[in-house]
């Protein structure tokens, strides 16, 4: 057998799935429909985001790419939330359509252990439910151990323009025509989603004077926790911000019927996102709304489209255009690409382990929008996840489950697999119930162990974490130790930051604590030999102490019931007084645990009682 | 398997008659342990007897067993109802004595949980009977809350909605920090809509106490100078009513001396000793006992002497009593007054004479009026299930201050939303409201959002 692991698509979720599992020493094949849309962003020109940006960290943290390959090539960079409070900060880069690409595929082809080939995959390979290899669309069979379906949004996808509909993918491609089919056959769940894109304008053709500028920031940034940064921060491209006018607003209104979810097509299954519902959707929705906030969006410095955020539409291209022309600055803009809706095939994800693999085809793993999710940093994660699973089952290892307290990963696959999805699923840092745990500032001090014992980490890197968190430590009892006391120097400094006179001595770890009061001052005092990731994470755990702790609290609260187990073996039949709902919906997810019972939609806590009784009655008999 | 459970299963309030039932394995040698009369373990099942119930030697009350043998019983366990006449406060006497000797005070719907999880209802439908006992759960919920004070799941459910409003702004402005056509908002924005929140949640929280004040007894204290017809009024809240004289130690860690009870209201004298000592408490401790009474008590009775003027030690309790429920006795008034009667809160104040009985209804109804009596109504409900209401209730509250302290120490607005989270989150567990989900569906449809 060549190959003990095959990835099935290139995209984000499938580079992150290949290189982890090539690079944890299984050798691993990526297919792809067309190797040059490798890493490619269909969408907007942009990585990270609220919540996504902690992503990307995480998948750094973790020893995945991401992170590493957005820094080689953005072109503005920013933190999001900086006036707010550190558990809400994160990156987003705007990254280059043409970069991006171009360096993962660098990346992939030098990395030891994996090989790459272009070509379309219609069915796979299963022998007494276990995954043995694929099989191509001209019949060629290829072996493994695993296989790791990444196919984003190519299952049967359809782009709908007005009243047209096209069997295609976002670049006009061919999609693939069976492999949802065959899936089914399988015994999966398919269901179908929908989502959208806005057009493309000529940049040479908008009038900026009728635009804000919004800048990038003005200190240098990286996803990365390993590499220095790549740009120079005054070579940054700025985006722009316009509102729609009330011409747009008639325009829409006027040509609603035509749009193909209002009416254009009359065979629209598909669920689109609420989080970003298309112009159309907006202005019927919150029709009392005069002006509708646009991004334009540079996404690439080799070309020369624009892409304009929150203007996803599936209209006619007639009705396109007359709607980009009502746009301030826009007047006389040239669409270069329409757009369009895009319908596909997905996975109903409760039919995943925690691990990511299908709990129906053993050692068949899906990751990305396959699952459900939309977003190319929710993709990456997952594919991270699910190559490092397959790689951790063929050695015969321990899987790797990140806790809703450890990772966003962690409750992106939980949210997955225990409440499935209706509509894509984004992450927002609202789902995160210990967001305060799960900061941009701390993934490495979270996860990077995780990286280290399933081989993504190196020795040196690892080293540097174990260095940092000394050091921390080191920080955080210095503080603690030195104390300042009333005496005149200290009292004609304090009125200088300003802050309020102190009567007694106070240690510097205490003095931190005041809101006004940041590492600098502190430095006043006393020298700090650290690095400012060290100073920052002791003066976060410092200021917000109390938060921090009544949130590790809530975290063990729910942690004690996720050890309440849940046999595998279970037969939920056999619970008579179980309501058919809950029954049904503990069916189809298998929770684990007590606790991931709790979190179904659908089972209520008498549900979850009886259940518990069932368990202990059970052990009983045992 | 079970433990065993017992609740009082009658209305609690005027009626002369409450049921405590008792089901599970010990049913009856619980029962039969506080049981004076027949061997309850040897009687044959359905069978009805006459007994007394018994805390040691001591009789607690006069009542009728009804003893039912497993399996052809409501709950297929054994159960036992103990038929009880002595009032409200006999029977949570009861109910307290069978739960230190054993059973486990049932939480609501669990009789008839347990009949179902037995299989003593007929499962034509299991859907249909979930949704029974989930209504059996949720009704009895929300009689437990519409009992305090009326529609107070209501106000919970509204202030709920009101909470949520601000959440999804503040989660819009974190996951959207782009969008400048949603409102930001700081700290200084949510000051006025806190204090809302506060006013409400305070408001029910002085209703939910009410509400288990009318069960457990309000904690009461009499207290003034010596002389001043303390011990009378006593014996005339007495003399008038049914009282009952025990040592009950229990619910609260307070000494109750003494219950009265006032048209099923039950008032829990503390420290009746001290009133009825000939040499008064106020001259033998001084004014600190005074306090110390105060602040264990829900409601004082603070006696004056319409004969006497006031002193300065009275203006110092008068100041102490200020944010208390308190009624202020003027006593003697068949005697000439020479107190100045305008140096007193007349919101307060009764005017009485303790040897004429003039002006004790007036203190009765004083007694109601203060606790919003007259507008509660008792149904079936055990307490604990408002215990555990008005605690979380409080944990709300405790939440509130950690977003006032968050907000004085100029705390990000997403740390400050953590708590205010905690309180949506808390009120959700009193009306059974908790999905997560809500919150996201709330900032979906609130606000204009997408790419």
């Amino acid at each position: 057998m060549k190959y003990e692991i095959i990835v099935v698509g290139g995209g984000h979720a499938g580079c992150e799935a290949a290189l982890a599992a090539a690079r944890m020493g299984h050798k691993t094949l990526l297919v792809t429909g067309n190797i040059k849309n490798i890493a490619d962003m269909p969408c907007n020109p942009s990585i990270g985001g609220s919540a996504k940006g902690i992503v990307v960290r995480e998948i750094d943290a973790l020893g995945g790419e991401m992170g590493n390959n957005a820094d080689k090539s953005h072109i503005q960079i920013k933190m999001l939330n900086y006036k707010k409070g550190p558990a809400v900060q994160a990156l987003r880069a705007q990254a280059d359509k043409v970069t991006y690409p171009k360096e993962m595929l660098k990346t992939l082809q030098s990395t030891k252990n994996l090989e790459l080939l272009e070509a379309m995959v219609e069915d796979l390979m299963i022998e007494d439910h276990i995954a043995k290899g694929i099989i191509l669309e001209d019949r060629t069979k290829i072996q493994s151990k695993a296989v790791i379906l990444t196919t984003g949004t190519y299952l049967k996808a359809d782009i709908m323009v007005g009243d047209t509909r096209r069997r295609e993918g976002p670049h006009g491609e061919k999609p693939s025509q069976f492999l949802s089919d065959n899936l089914r056959k399988l015994g999966f769940k398919i269901i179908r989603l929908k989502t959208g894109t806005p057009q493309r304008i000529d940049k040479h053709t908008i009038d900026y004077s009728q635009t804000k500028e919004e800048f990038g920031d003005s200190v240098y940034r990286t996803f990365s926790f390993d590499y220095p940064p790549h740009y120079n921060i005054e070579d940054q491209v700025s985006c722009h911000l316009i509102y729609t006018t009330p011409q747009t607003h008639e325009i829409i209104r006027r040509n609603l019927h035509k749009a193909s979810m209002y009416g254009g097509l009359d065979d629209v299954t598909g669920v689109g996102p609420r989080y970003c519902p298309s112009i159309e959707d907006k202005i019927v929705r919150f029709a009392d709304k005069e002006r509708h906030q646009l991004f334009l969006e540079p996404e690439s410095l080799f070309y020369d489209d624009i892409y304009v955020q929150g203007f996803s539409t599936s209209m006619p291209y007639d009705v396109q255009e007359e709607m980009v022309h009502s746009l301030p600055g826009l007047e006389h803009a040239k669409i270069l690409k329409y757009a369009y809706a895009i319908e596909y095939d997905a996975i109903y994800p409760t039919q995943l382990k925690q691990t990511l693999e299908t709990k129906i085809i053993e050692n068949l793993y899906t990751a990305g929008q396959i699952n459900g999710t939309s977003g190319y940093e929710e993709a990456a994660g997952q594919g991270l996840i699910a190559g490092i699973n397959a790689a951790l089952k063929l050695e015969g290892k321990n899987p790797l489950i990140l806790k809703r307290n450890e990772a966003y990963i962690g409750v992106l696959i939980d949210d997955l697999v225990t409440k499935g999805v209706q509509d894509p699923y984004r992450l927002l840092t609202s789902r995160a119930e210990y967001r305060l745990l799960l900061r941009h500032d701390n993934a490495d001090l979270r996860l990077r162990e995780y990286g280290y014992q399933v081989g993504l980490i190196d020795e040196v890197r690892y080293q540097r974490l174990v260095q940092k968190k000394k050091q921390i430590e080191e920080l955080e009892s210095l503080l603690k130790n030195t104390k300042i006391t009333p005496v005149k120097e200290v009292l004609d400094y304090l009125k200088t930051i300003p802050t309020s006179l102190i009567k007694d001595g106070l240690s510097l770890y205490d003095f931190l604590k005041r809101p006004e009061i940041h590492m600098n001052h502190i430095e006043h005092f006393v020298e700090i030999p650290y690095e400012n990731e060290v100073k920052e994470q002791v003066e976060i755990n410092d200021k917000y102490e109390g938060y921090i702790v009544k949130a590790n609290r809530e975290a063990e609260k729910m942690i004690s019931l996720e050890s309440k187990k849940i046999p595998e073996t279970i037969d939920y039949d056999q619970i008579h007084n179980l309501a058919s709902e809950a029954k049904q919906k503990l069916k189809e997810v298998r929770p684990t645990s007590i606790g991931q019972a709790l979190r179904i939609s659908g089972v209520n806590p008498a549900d979850i009682s009886i259940l518990m009784i069932h368990l202990k009655k059970e052990h009983v008999h045992e | 398997m079970n433990d065993t459970i017992a609740a009082i299963s009658t209305a609690l309030g005027v009626g002369a008659i409450s049921i405590i039932r008792i089901s599970g394995e010990s049913a009856i040698t619980i029962a039969n342990s506080v049981f004076r009369g027949k061997d309850l373990q040897k009687v044959p099942t359905h069978t009805i007897h006459y007994g007394h119930i018994v805390d040691g030697e001591k009789v607690i009350d006069e009542v009728l067993v009804t003893v039912m043998k497993a399996p052809k019983t409501f709950t297929v366990e054994d159960v036992v109802e103990i038929n009880c006449h002595g009032g409200i406060a006999t029977t949570n006497k009861v109910l307290e004595l069978l739960l230190t000797h054993g059973c486990r005070l049932a939480e609501p719907g669990e009789f008839t949980k347990r009949a179902f999880l037995n299989g003593r209802i007929d499962l034509i439908n299991a859907e249909g009977i979930i949704d029974l006992i989930n209504a059996k759960t949720e009704k009895s919920r929300e009689l437990a809350i519409n009992q305090l004070g009326g529609k107070v799941s209501h106000l919970i459910h509204d202030l709920r909605e009101k909470i949520i409003q601000v959440l999804a702004n503040i989660e819009v402005n974190i996951d959207y920090p782009e969008y400048e056509d949603v409102e930001e908002l700081t700290n200084q924005k949510v000051i006025p809509f806190l204090s809302e929140v506060e006013e409400d949640m305070k408001h029910i929280l002085k209703e939910s106490e009410n509400g288990k004040l009318i069960k457990e007894g309000i904690k009461t204290s009499i207290i003034g100078r010596p002389n001043v017809g303390k011990s009378s009024i006593l014996n005339r809240l007495l003399g008038e009513e049914k009282a009952i004289v025990t040592n009950i130690e229990g619910t609260t860690r307070d000494t109750v001396e003494g219950t009265i009870v006032i048209d099923g209201i039950i008032l829990n004298i503390l420290d009746t000793a001290g009133i009825r000592k000939t040499k008064d408490i106020v001259e033998q401790i001084g004014v600190q006992k005074s306090y110390d009474l105060i602040d264990h008590s829900d409601l004082i009775l603070f006696v004056l002497n319409n004969n006497e003027e006031l002193t300065s030690d009275d203006y110092e309790i008068l100041e102490k009593l200020k944010d208390k429920n308190y009624i202020i006795v003027v006593n003697k008034i068949d005697l000439e007054n020479r107190l100045d009667l305008n140096q007193l809160p007349q919101d307060h104040l009764i005017m009485m004479s303790a040897l004429t009985e003039e002006g004790i209804m007036e203190l009765k109804d004083k007694i109601k009026e203060l606790f919003h009596l007259e507008e509660l109504e008792t149904n079936d409900l055990t307490y604990l299930t408002n215990a555990r209401s008005i605690a979380i209730l409080k944990d709300a509250l405790k939440s509130l201050e950690d977003v006032k302290a968050g907000i004085e120490n100029n705390m990000p607005i997403d740390m400050i939303e953590i708590d205010i989270k905690a309180i949506w989150t808390s009120l959700g567990s009193i009306i059974g409201e908790t999905y997560e989900e809500e919150l996201i569906d709330q900032l979906f449809s609130q606000f204009c959002l997408g790419k």
